[in-house]
C-alpha cells in the first residue's frame, strides 16, 4: 500500500518517465544498434576515429581551460561574499546571477554581435585607431562564452561552501598562530572542497557538452564533440551514431558525479 | 594577590554607532579565573574579543605582561582561545586538529606526540587521536577546543561560553573539570559567560557587566552577598529589592517598619534599595515577626519551597525547607546582617532589568 504523501510525486514520476527514461533509453538502443537494428559496438568505438576524437580532445581543452578560469575569478568574489554582511550580499549576487535570467542562446548571441569582425568592439577599438580584435571563431571565444555563461554556476555553490565556514574556526586558525596565507590553505580551502567540486561539475559537464557556443562563437570550424553529435542527428542523420557518441560523453558525466558523490557527501556545496 | 598579568585601559568600542564597551578598566592578574558576566549585549564577548585579538578597541590600550599589544594580530599574542561550539577543523582528525598550533611553531615530531597524548589525558579523552571531530558528542568536543588550545601553553585561556551547547548534567560535570585542568595547567583562565550559577561555582574573581559598563568586580561571595547595585543584585541570584529608606546608621526602614542591619554611613534619611536574598526571609508565626503577612503562592522546587508573601504591599520572594500554605498569615523576620543597603541607581543603565537566561 503506498501512502497517500508518495502520490503526489506521481506527476512528476510522469513527467521523468516520459521525457527522462524513455528518451535515455532510446539513446542506449541506437547507440547499441546499426541502421538494421542488429547490436553493434561501432558507434561507441567510432570516438576513436581521427575527427572525432579530435573533437573530444578539443571539448576536454576548452572546457578544462573554462572551469580554471571560471573557478580562479570566482574563487576570490565568493570569499569576499561569504564575508559580507547579510543585508548587502544579496544585492551582490543578485548581480551576479542577474545573466542567468536571460535567455543563453540570447547572450550567446549577443558576444557574437560584439566579438565580429564588425563587431561592436571593433568598431570602438577602430574609432580609436586602435589594432582589430581577431578572436571570433578561435577557441578564445569560445572559452569566453563559456566562461560567461557558467560564471555563476562556479560562484554560487563555492559562496555556499564559503558561508558555511564558522568564522570562528577562521578565528582559530589565527589564534593558534597561523598566518593568513597558512590558515587559507589549511582550513579555508579545504573546507570549501565540496562546493569546489560542486562548482567544477556544473560548469565542466555543460561546457563539455556544449553545441550553441561553439557553432555561434567557433563559427563551425571549431568542432566540440557536443557539435559533432548534433551534426550527426541533424544533418547526416545518423542517429546510431550520434547515440553512441553520446553514451561516450555520459561516461565522463558519471565520471564526474561519481567524484562529487565522494567529496560532497553533506551534499553542501549543492546549487542554490 | 598574584602579579597583573593582563590590564585593559580605557577601551572602548562602538559597532554601528552603538557603543558596546564605554571606557572599560580591568586588570587581570596570574593565576586568576576570571568570569565576566552579563546578559547579552553587555559587552563581554566583545572584551573577550579585544583580548584575543580578534576585535580592535576603538580607542584604549590592551597591556600583557607589560608589552602593549593592542595592534599586535591574533597569532602572534601569548594566549588561546577557546570558541564558543568548539570550531574544531572538521577535516582533520583530533590529533591533527590539536597538534596544529605545535605544527605553526616548528616543534619536532616526538615533542607534538608527548604534547597530544598529555593533553589528551588532561581532558579525559586519551585514545582518541584518530577520531573525527563530527564524530565525537558535544562534550566531547569541547574538551578537544580546551585540548587545541592549552598544548601551546598560552599563559592565558580565553574561554568564550564553552558551556553554552551542553545539557545542564554536562555543563556541571565541565565546570568541575575546568577548575581541575585550571589547576593543574597553572594558567590564568578569562571566561566569559551569562549563566550566574557558572560563574559563581568556577570563579575566583567575577566582573559583572551590563550596557558596557562594569558593574561590580569581586569574589563570588562578595558579589553574591553585597551587590553594589540593583542590576548586579537582581541579575546574580533571586532577591527581594525593596525601596527604603535609612534611617541612620545600622537602621533601616523598609516599607515602614523599621529593621536593625548592618550598614553605615548612607547618611540619615537617605533613601536607598534594601536587598534581601528569599533564602534569607524567615518566615515565623503571626506576631513573632518583624512584620506580617499572608502567603499568596507556593511552588515545590525540591531542594526548598519558593512562596510569595504579601506584606505592607510588597511580594516578598521567600525560600525555605519549612512549609506554609497559601492563604496561611506569618510573620517575616530578617536577621540584620542579611540585610544588604544599596544607594538607589543614579543612572538609567544601573537600573535593575528583567532577564531571562
Amino acid at each position: 500500500m503506498i501512502s497517500k504523501k508518495k502520490w503526489l510525486s506521481v506527476p512528476y514520476l510522469f513527467w521523468s518517465g516520459l521525457f527522462i527514461i524513455v528518451p535515455l533509453g532510446m539513446v542506449v538502443y541506437y547507440g547499441l544498434t546499426d541502421r538494421t537494428g542488429a547490436f553493434t559496438l561501432e558507434n561507441i568505438t567510432a570516438i576513436a576515429t581521427a575527427g572525432h576524437a579530435k573533437a573530444l580532445r578539443l571539448s576536454l581543452l576548452l572546457s578544462f581551460v573554462s572551469t580554471v578560469v571560471c573557478f580562479l575569478l570566482a574563487y576570490p568574489l565568493a570569499m569576499i561574499l561569504a564575508q559580507v554582511q547579510v543585508k548587502r550580499h544579496n544585492f551582490i549576487i543578485l548581480i551576479f546571477i542577474l545573466p542567468m535570467w536571460m535567455n543563453f542562446l540570447l547572450r550567446t548571441l549577443a558576444w557574437q554581435t560584439l566579438l565580429e569582425k564588425n563587431g561592436v568592439i571593433n568598431h570602438v577599438l577602430s574609432f580609436l585607431h586602435l589594432p582589430a580584435l581577431k578572436i571570433i571563431n578561435t577557441p578564445a571565444a569560445i572559452i569566453l562564452g563559456m566562461v560567461y555563461n557558467f560564471l555563476p554556476f562556479m560562484i554560487l555553490p563555492l559562496y555556499n561552501a564559503l558561508s558555511k565556514i564558522d568564522g570562528n574556526v577562521i578565528n582559530a586558525a589565527h589564534d593558534l598562530g597561523a598566518g593568513h596565507i597558512y590558515t587559507f590553505f589549511r582550513i579555508i580551502l579545504p573546507l570549501s572542497i565540496p562546493g569546489i567540486i560542486s562548482g567544477i561539475t556544473m560548469v565542466f559537464i555543460p561546457a563539455l557538452t556544449t553545441f550553441v557556443i561553439s557553432s555561434l562563437l567557433g563559427g563551425g570550424k571549431l568542432l566540440l564533440i557536443g557539435d559533432v553529435i548534433d551534426l550527426e542527428f541533424t544533418k547526416t542523420s545518423n542517429w546510431h551514431l550520434g547515440s553512441g557518441l553520446s553514451m561516450v560523453l555520459m561516461i565522463f558525466i558519471l565520471i564526474n558525479m561519481v567524484l562529487s558523490a565522494i567529496f560532497d557527501k553533506d551534499g553542501e556545496g549543492s546549487m542554490l | 594577590m598574584n602579579k597583573e598579568l593582563i590590564q585593559l585601559i580605557d577601551i572602548s568600542k562602538s559597532f554601528d554607532g552603538q557603543m558596546v564597551l564605554d571606557e572599560l578598566n580591568l586588570s587581570i592578574h596570574e593565576n586568576e579565573f576570571v568570569t565576566l558576566l552579563g546578559p547579552s549585549g553587555c559587552g563581554k564577548t566583545t572584551t573577550l574579543r579585544i583580548l584575543g585579538g580578534f576585535t580592535s578597541p576603538d580607542t584604549g590600550r590592551v597591556v600583557f605582561d607589560g608589552q602593549d599589544i593592542t595592534s599586535i594580530p591574533p597569532n602572534k599574542r601569548q594566549l588561546n582561545t577557546v570558541f564558543q561550539k568548539y570550531a574544531l577543523f572538521t577535516h582533520m582528525t583530533i590529533a591533527e586538529n590539536i597538534a596544529f598550533g605545535l605544527k605553526i611553531k616548528k616543534k619536532t615530531q616526538s615533542y607534538i606526540d608527548d604534547k597530544i597524548r598529555y593533553a589528551l589525558k588532561l581532558v579525559n579523552l586519551e585514545g582518541y587521536e584518530n577520531r573525527m571531530p563530527d564524530s565525537l558528542s558535544g562534550g566531547q568536543q569541547q574538551r578537544i577546543a580546551i585540548a587545541r588550545a592549552i598544548v601551546n601553553e598560552p599563559k592565558v585561556l580565553l574561554l568564550d561560553e564553552p558551556l553554552g551547547a551542553l545539557d545542564l548534567k554536562l555543563r556541571q560535570e565541565m565546570q568541575y573539570e575546568l577548575i581541575r585542568m585550571k589547576n593543574e595547567l597553572g594558567i590564568t583562565f578569562v571566561y566569559v559567560t551569562h549563566d550566574q550559577e557558572e560563574a559563581l561555582t568556577m570563579s575566583d574573581t567575577i566582573v559583572v557587566m551590563n550596557q558596557g559598563y562594569i558593574q561590580q568586580i569581586g569574589s563570588p561571595e562578595s558579589i553574591y552577598n553585597e551587590p553594589e547595585n540593583a542590576f548586579v543584585a537582581d541579575f546574580i541570584g533571586d532577591s527581594n529589592i525593596i525601596p527604603a529608606t535609612m534611617i541612620r546608621d545600622e537602621l533601616v526602614e523598609i516599607l515602614g517598619t523599621r529593621f536593625a542591619c548592618v550598614d553605615k554611613g548612607f547618611g540619615e534619611n537617605k533613601p536607598v534599595d534594601a536587598v534581601i536574598r528569599p533564602e534569607d526571609v524567615m518566615l515565623v508565626e503571626p506576631d513573632a515577626g518583624s512584620i506580617n503577612g499572608v502567603v499568596t503562592h507556593l511552588i515545590f522546587k525540591g531542594v526548598h519551597y519558593e512562596m510569595e508573601v504579601t506584606a505592607n504591599g510588597y511580594e516578598w520572594l521567600v525560600h525555605s525547607t519549612t512549609l506554609f500554605p497559601v492563604g496561611k498569615e506569618v510573620g517575616i523576620q530578617v536577621d540584620p546582617f542579611n540585610i544588604q543597603i544599596m544607594n538607589k541607581p543614579e543612572s538609567e543603565d544601573e537600573e535593575a532589568v528583567a532577564i531571562d537566561i
